[in-house]
């Protein structure tokens, strides 16, 4: 089995098993307060680092500064206006292709 | 003694399946794009054109898919984006034990119906009394999962016509999706420190590792919670 292959039935039994965890185990119990406070926090911590990783990475490692930091820019911008999500994607898009023309 | 209206109680303002697909038609359309996004992003990974649509039917969220797809293109190898992935998920664990008493029917229907649990369709399905409106769920759920796969289906397949994606500015799209994803995230000043942890974390860690790395150690940031719950 390849890589991708791979992936996709791990990353898919995980999320099926970690989905149905609560409805099938409820039994009145909820994570002690710390533990559900640390979860609670991850999706932040996790999307931070990936919009980090995805603006800055490098293809092999470390970094590369190109057209995608002003793309992110102005996908900020949007949402500062408060545009729909598919407006801030648009703008980041558009916004790093016009950079790629011009430089 | 039982008496009929016991057997069919009248909830006023009850919620039907369609109240959920009609509640989630605005995110459905978003939906639509970014499967798009997700299945051209998919391509350019080299995830061929069946992996990408069978990922979104069962992993079925999308910042999870997302990172797997770009750490697989990046050649961060399997383990860091399986890692990643099933980090980023990890929020469903405590979301799907507040939907834990939403579900009823043998183990296997519960299993199923909890996978139509999405942030979105989550969202939608709030009650003012706290707790999780079923219908409104997989109504909701439903036409995301739909939207979502179809989109994935279209952009695997369009991905073809993309001569060269950094052109169209699309790997610029993915920070600002992720920190779209992330602006409701950071809604008090602990999610705000654990974002900034986060990040910090990726930053420094960069230079020194393999793609996939840093993103898993940010998960770390993540203790701040519990060391500012009470």
């Amino acid at each position: 089995m390849s890589a991708v292959w791979i992936t996709v039935v791990v990353v898919g039994l995980a999320t099926i098993a970690i989905k149905a965890a609560g409805p099938l185990l409820l039994a009145r119990r909820t994570p002690p307060p710390r533990a559900q406070a640390a979860l609670e926090h991850l999706a932040p911590a996790l999307l931070a680092a990936l919009v980090v990783t995805q603006a800055l990475g490098g293809d092999n490692g470390g970094f590369a500064i190109d057209a995608r930091l002003a793309g992110l820019a102005a996908g900020a911008a949007a949402l500062l206006l408060r545009a729909p999500l598919l407006v801030v994607i648009t703008a980041a898009a558009v916004t790093a292709a016009l950079v790629r023309l011009v430089a | 003694m039982k008496r009929l209206t016991d057997a069919h109680p009248r909830e006023p303002g009850r919620r039907t399946y369609l109240d959920g697909v009609r509640a989630a038609a605005p995110i459905g359309v978003a939906a639509v794009a970014f499967g798009v996004s997700f299945g051209v992003l998919a391509r350019s990974a080299d995830m061929g054109r069946v992996a990408p649509i069978v990922m979104s039917v069962t992993t079925f969220a999308g910042s999870a898919q997302f990172a797997a797809a770009s750490i697989l293109g990046a050649g961060g190898g399997l383990v860091t984006a399986i890692v990643a992935a099933v980090l980023l998920n990890l929020r469903y664990g405590p979301i799907g034990l507040s939907a834990a008493t939403t579900f009823e029917g043998p183990w296997w229907w519960r299993t199923l119906t909890a996978q139509l649990i999405v942030d979105e369709s989550w969202a939608i399905a709030q009650r003012d009394d706290g707790r999780l409106d079923r219908h409104l769920l997989v109504g909701a759920g439903l036409l995301l999962l739909v939207t979502w796969t179809g989109g994935t289906a279209v952009g695997t397949f369009a991905g073809d016509l993309i001569a060269d994606p950094e052109s169209l500015g699309l790997d610029a799209a993915f920070p600002a999706l992720f920190l779209a994803l992330l602006w409701p995230q950071v809604r008090d000043r602990s999610r705000l420190l654990a974002a900034l942890g986060g990040a910090a974390i990726a930053l420094v860690l960069m230079p020194f590792t393999g793609p996939g790395i840093p993103i898993v150690a940010a998960s770390l940031a993540c203790l701040i919670g519990a060391r500012r719950s009470r």
